[in-house]
């Protein structure tokens, strides 16, 4: 049934509505203008900010140090996008193996907590420095010596820490309902994890794991503390030789758009979890 | 024929005890009923039977084995028990045919060409054809819980367990799924169901069971039960009932 013209009162309203949407937005774009207005006045009018200009905003040494910026970045692309997918293979592998029960998998359960425990308490920076230095230090034969491989390793072990707490928390949110009905079907502990519980987990822990995404294509630029010559080790060369630091700024341009698409991609994909929910919730 | 024994079944939960010395016999293609207050240890016996809970002692033997036995496999016997939940507990990133397919297909081996043939049948024989590509969340309470009724027969279980499947529904709803049962006792399923639906459980079963505080305390067929029940806990639960206006 389709419904009958609205009456006078549901068109009052809707207008009234209307009226009260158009001048939301215009406050909100009025107080940003007058926002955006006194950060730039009180910039610009600082006593430091010709010297600031000179030494962060130079379009001439923006245009040159773009160049090698812009290669640099290329490594950090390219440490984030090996990283990443080994990341999240160790992360899943250490949150399943301290869900495991069995007596023989003791050892596995116990190595997967100290892990965790290890690696989430010690800083990136650090971690980076132990395995830059410390694993070709022991000069055994197969380990690699190159430092961009030597960076991947630490990411890796540094953040599969966090990652595989993320999995542990997806498991943990799905209702222990779930894996009754699955056992009560026949099916073992291990199918009922992969095809029951692993799959709702996973999709309820993609907005928290694309935040650890985020967050590691930032600490990239950290492999640059053991030689790697990526996107913050070519602006601090250009930077050390000119004495201007607008190529830090061209860097940081970098990261940013790198991380702005998938920060909109994590809130695309919460809202529509939530959309999916509906209103009374699931 | 015996199908299921139960003897002596003693659970317990931290100091208390749910389950005191319970005895029970089910024959092939009977319908038993559980029924008694809530907390009266009907749904605890059931998850006991299905091996979700452990017992503290007794046995359950199924088709003569004793499947409580320690050393017994337990995928191996829930392979021969069904079993629906009050929540349904659908799993909801599947559709309802890989619902029923699942278990089929992974534990049963069956290849997923004849395990959907076999489903869609089942679907089509209890109404739900068209059904069969949905989400769990896009069915009403009554159509989830008859799915859960099929996925759990989808296997052919010796035995099917029924845990107040129409607790969670509205009385409309609650016919559907009651006549699906009583589809199933027709074509000779051994099924155990604990329930609040009094009147469907006279009408249904072979044998009434009066659990009450983890005791089984009387049983008979269901005219004796509800008519001339012994004991005066029974007479004073079905009362209750009687009173509440659900008989």
């Amino acid at each position: 049934m389709t419904q009958p013209p609205k009456s006078p009162r549901q068109q009052e309203r809707e207008r009234i509505r209307r009226r009260q949407a158009i001048r939301s937005s215009s406050v909100a774009t009025a107080s940003t203008i007058v926002f955006l207005t006194l950060v730039a006045v009180l910039v610009v009018n600082s006593p430091g900010w010709p010297r600031v200009q000179e030494t962060f905003f130079s379009p001439e040494a923006f245009l040159r140090s773009l160049p090698d910026v812009l290669r640099g970045f290329w490594i950090n692309v390219q440490v984030f996008l090996i990283a990443e997918p080994i990341i999240l293979v160790l992360g899943l592998l250490v949150a399943l193996a301290r869900g495991l029960r069995a007596p023989v998998f003791f050892p596995l359960r116990v190595l997967a907590v100290v892990y965790t425990d290890v690696f989430r308490g010690v800083p990136t920076l650090l971690v980076i420095m132990l395995v830059g230095f410390g694993l070709p230090a022991l000069q055994l034969s197969g380990v690699p010596s190159d430092e961009i491989t030597l960076g991947v390793i630490a990411l890796v072990l540094a953040y599969s820490g966090y990652v595989a707490e993320v999995f542990r928390a997806g498991i943990d949110t799905v209702h222990p309902s779930q894996i009754a009905a699955a056992r009560s079907l026949g099916l073992s502990h291990g199918q009922a994890m992969r095809h029951v519980v692993l799959p709702q987990a996973v999709r309820r822990v993609i907005p928290p794991l694309l935040n650890d995404f985020v967050s590691l294509q930032k600490d990239t630029a950290l492999v640059s503390t053991i030689g790697v010559i990526e996107s913050l080790r070519q602006a601090q060369i250009y930077a050390a030789g000119k004495f201007n630091y607008t190529p830090y700024l061209v860097a940081a341009l970098l990261f940013i758009l790198l991380t702005i698409p998938m920060a909109r991609f994590t809130d695309y994909l919460s809202a529509r979890a939530a959309r999916r929910r509906g209103p009374g919730g699931a | 024929m015996t199908l299921l024994r139960i003897e002596g079944v003693w659970k317990n939960y931290h100091d208390q005890s749910v389950l005191r010395g319970i005895d029970l016999d089910v024959a092939a293609h009977e319908v038993v009923t559980l029924i008694g207050a809530s907390g009266s240890g009907k749904s605890t016996l059931l998850r006991c039977v299905n091996l979700l809970e452990t017992i503290d002692d007794g046995a359950i033997h199924l088709d003569g084995d004793e499947i409580t036995d320690v050393r017994a496999d337990v995928d191996e016997v829930r392979k021969r028990i069904g079993m629906v939940f009050q929540s349904y507990n659908l799993f909801p990133h599947m559709t309802v045919l890989e619902n029923i397919t699942l278990a089929p297909r992974k534990v049963h081996k069956v290849a997923q060409a004849q395990a959907e043939e076999q489903a869609r049948e089942l679907l089509s024989r209890f109404g739900l054809a068209d059904k069969a590509g949905e989400y769990p969340d896009r069915l009403s309470g009554g159509q989830q819980q008859r799915v859960a009724v099929i996925r759990a027969i989808a296997t052919q279980p010796r035995l099917l367990l029924l845990d107040e499947v129409t607790s969670a529904l509205d009385p409309i709803l609650v016919t559907e799924v009651l006549s699906i049962i009583r589809e199933l006792k027709d074509t000779g399923m051994t099924m155990i169901l604990a329930t609040h639906e009094m009147s469907f459980a006279r009408d249904i079963s072979d044998t009434v069971c009066f659990l009450d505080g983890g005791v089984l305390l009387e049983r008979g067929a269901p005219d004796q039960m509800f008519s001339s029940p012994e004991h005066p806990r029974t007479r004073e639960f079905l009362q209750r009932v009687l009173d509440s206006g659900r008989l």
